[in-house]
């Protein structure tokens, strides 16, 4: 689809700020609409959308589909790894209330806020990468007869 | 059947109509592709039914979305002073004794800012929220939904790839011829 | 006044799902299903759920799309070169006059119990609905003290990530698997390549 100039231009023009969306999406999710499935969705609809218009190789140079598939895993560690960390420090499996901490307060978020944060994290990267990879496997497919 | 029942259950009643409608896809199409399609609309019809269920209505006080207001602006002290913040920390008909005692807290935040905590407490908001859970647990229904979605599509291009049809009928000639 | 936008969206919504089921070429179907959730997300916004019209609205009128576009570029009925797919090619068979009526009366059945529960079920909006009294109020309750010291605004992120959170773990491993399934099924290597080619051989 590059060779339409309205597309192209448009789709430049909307990437970078449906990123940010996701971003806040993701960080915001506490305080407004929002969370790491939505984010994740969000994320990965810009490369797809990055993907559609300039090819599957610009998609793929741009998030390389073997840091994609690590990520896959990535975030459902980060998940479990939360609720293991808070066993290690005493509580019950993924009992946020051990995690507080008095490092900068009021900056950081600590406790509850602290766990929800890092646990919606990793829902947002496997959910991203799950798309992305998705999308990947079947635009690289080519057509049998 | 009384006007009052009648729109009390008609939302539950779109929602079965649209879900029957993803049925009857689901059964009548023999092409694999529509069958994915209208699983997908049943599935939609099935979280507009939980989301239905859990909105609340009320003729007097305002019913909005589960998103607590004001949480967000007492979490850094120097908002307090403002005092419309705290305003709007909401209540529930049957809150608990723990409300109560945040509400003093604010109260008392506010006259030790000295802006008359007074003069805005009978302001604060009557707020209710609608239901939490369903949107919870639609909201991972969705995601999981695309998943699986995703996945019945990945089958469908193999069996493209193996029988060279995606109609249910010919494939099972196909399945037969091989016996 | 804010049936003045329902009853518009639900209409909407009804004469999508019912084209949808009648028409019969693919594209048009897939698009279809893409209008069919976003007004579904729409009515979710007014029925106080952001967060699922949201994800909604993303999943089902976005990646669903592309994912079902992309699935009915790789099936065409023709085996003609790449570029050359005709609109004919998306058309599907009508079911057999004998399937459509036994489907029919199947679905108007299943229609017909189901309403026959509602009649039985709390009005819309009702406080006193069972799903209102427990445990809602003690989650949007309990949230703003539990979460930290000023509670979390967001209540279904609390839920979702702290009261439910392993539900969501679980979920969460759900979407893992499902994507390891796609990869594993759709994942290019010679080996599994060549004996695909071969079978096609076989049964075409």
């Amino acid at each position: 689809m590059i060779d339409f100039p309205i597309i192209r231009v448009v789709s430049k023009f909307m990437i970078p700020y449906i990123l940010l969306f996701g971003l806040y999406v993701q960080f915001h999710g506490d305080f407004g609409p929002g969370g790491g499935f939505q984010a994740g969705v969000i994320f990965a609809s810009a490369i797809i959308l990055y993907g559609l218009v300039f090819g599957l190789p610009a998609a793929k140079s741009v998030a390389p589909e073997w840091f994609v598939e690590k990520l896959i895993a990535l975030g459902l560690v980060i998940y479990a790894g939360t609720g293991f960390t808070c066993i290690a420090l005493g509580g019950n499996f993924l009992d946020y209330d051990v995690l507080d901490h008095h490092v900068l307060p009021g900056f950081l978020p600590h406790g509850q806020h602290l766990g929800i944060f890092v646990v919606e994290l990793g829902v947002g990267i496997t959910v991203t990468s799950v798309m992305i990879v998705i999308y990947y496997a079947f635009s690289a497919r080519e057509r049998r007869a | 059947m009384t006007p009052e029942t009648f729109f009390g259950l008609f939302n539950y009643w779109i929602v079965i109509c649209l879900m029957m409608t993803g049925f009857y896809i689901v059964i009548s199409s023999g092409n694999l592709i529509k069958t994915v399609i209208g699983l997908n609309i049943f599935q939609t019809s099935v979280f507009l039914l939980y989301i239905t269920m859990g909105k609340l209505t009320d003729p007097v006080k305002r019913v909005t979305a589960p998103i607590l207001e004001g949480g967000h602006g007492d979490s850094h002290g120097d908002h307090s002073a403002h005092g419309e913040h705290v305003a709007q920390v909401s209540f529930e008909e049957h809150a608990s004794e723990q409300l109560h005692d945040a509400v003093k807290h604010a109260h008392a935040d506010l006259s030790e800012a000295g802006h008359g905590g007074a003069e805005h407490a009978h302001e604060v908001a009557e707020v209710l929220y609608s239901n939490p859970l369903p949107s919870v647990l639609m909201l991972t229904a969705i995601v999981v939904g695309i998943a699986t979605t995703a996945l019945a599509l990945a089958l469908i291009v193999r069996i493209r790839e193996d029988y060279g049809t995606i109609e249910e009928d010919e494939i099972l000639e196909l399945d037969k011829e091989l016996q | 006044m804010m049936e003045f936008i329902v009853i518009p969206i639900l209409a909407l919504l009804f004469a999508t799902a019912i084209t949808v089921a009648v028409i019969r070429n693919l594209w048009a179907a897939v698009m279809f299903t893409g209008i069919y959730s976003f007004l579904g997300a729409s009515w979710m916004l007014i029925l106080d759920a952001p967060d699922v019209a949201f994800t909604e609205a993303a999943v089902g009128a976005g990646v669903s799309t592309i994912l079902m576009l992309a699935t009915l570029s790789l099936v065409p009925r023709s085996s003609r070169k790449r570029g050359s797919i005709s609109n004919s090619d998306f058309e599907t068979k009508d079911p057999p006059r004998r399937r459509v009526i036994s489907s029919l009366l199947v679905v108007i059945g299943t229609g017909a119990m189901l309403i026959y529960g509602t009649l039985d079920m709390p009005l819309f909006g009702s406080a006193d609905a069972a799903i209102q009294t427990y445990p809602a109020p003690s989650f949007i309750e309990k949230s703003q003290t539990e979460m930290g010291e000023h509670g979390l605004p967001n209540v279904v992120t609390a839920v979702l990530a702290s009261y439910r959170g392993y539900d969501t773990l679980g979920e969460t491993a759900v979407i893992f698997t499902a994507g390891i399934a796609v990869l594993l099924i759709l994942r290019k290597n010679k080996a599994s390549d060549e004996i695909g080619a071969g079978q096609s051989e076989v049964t075409s």
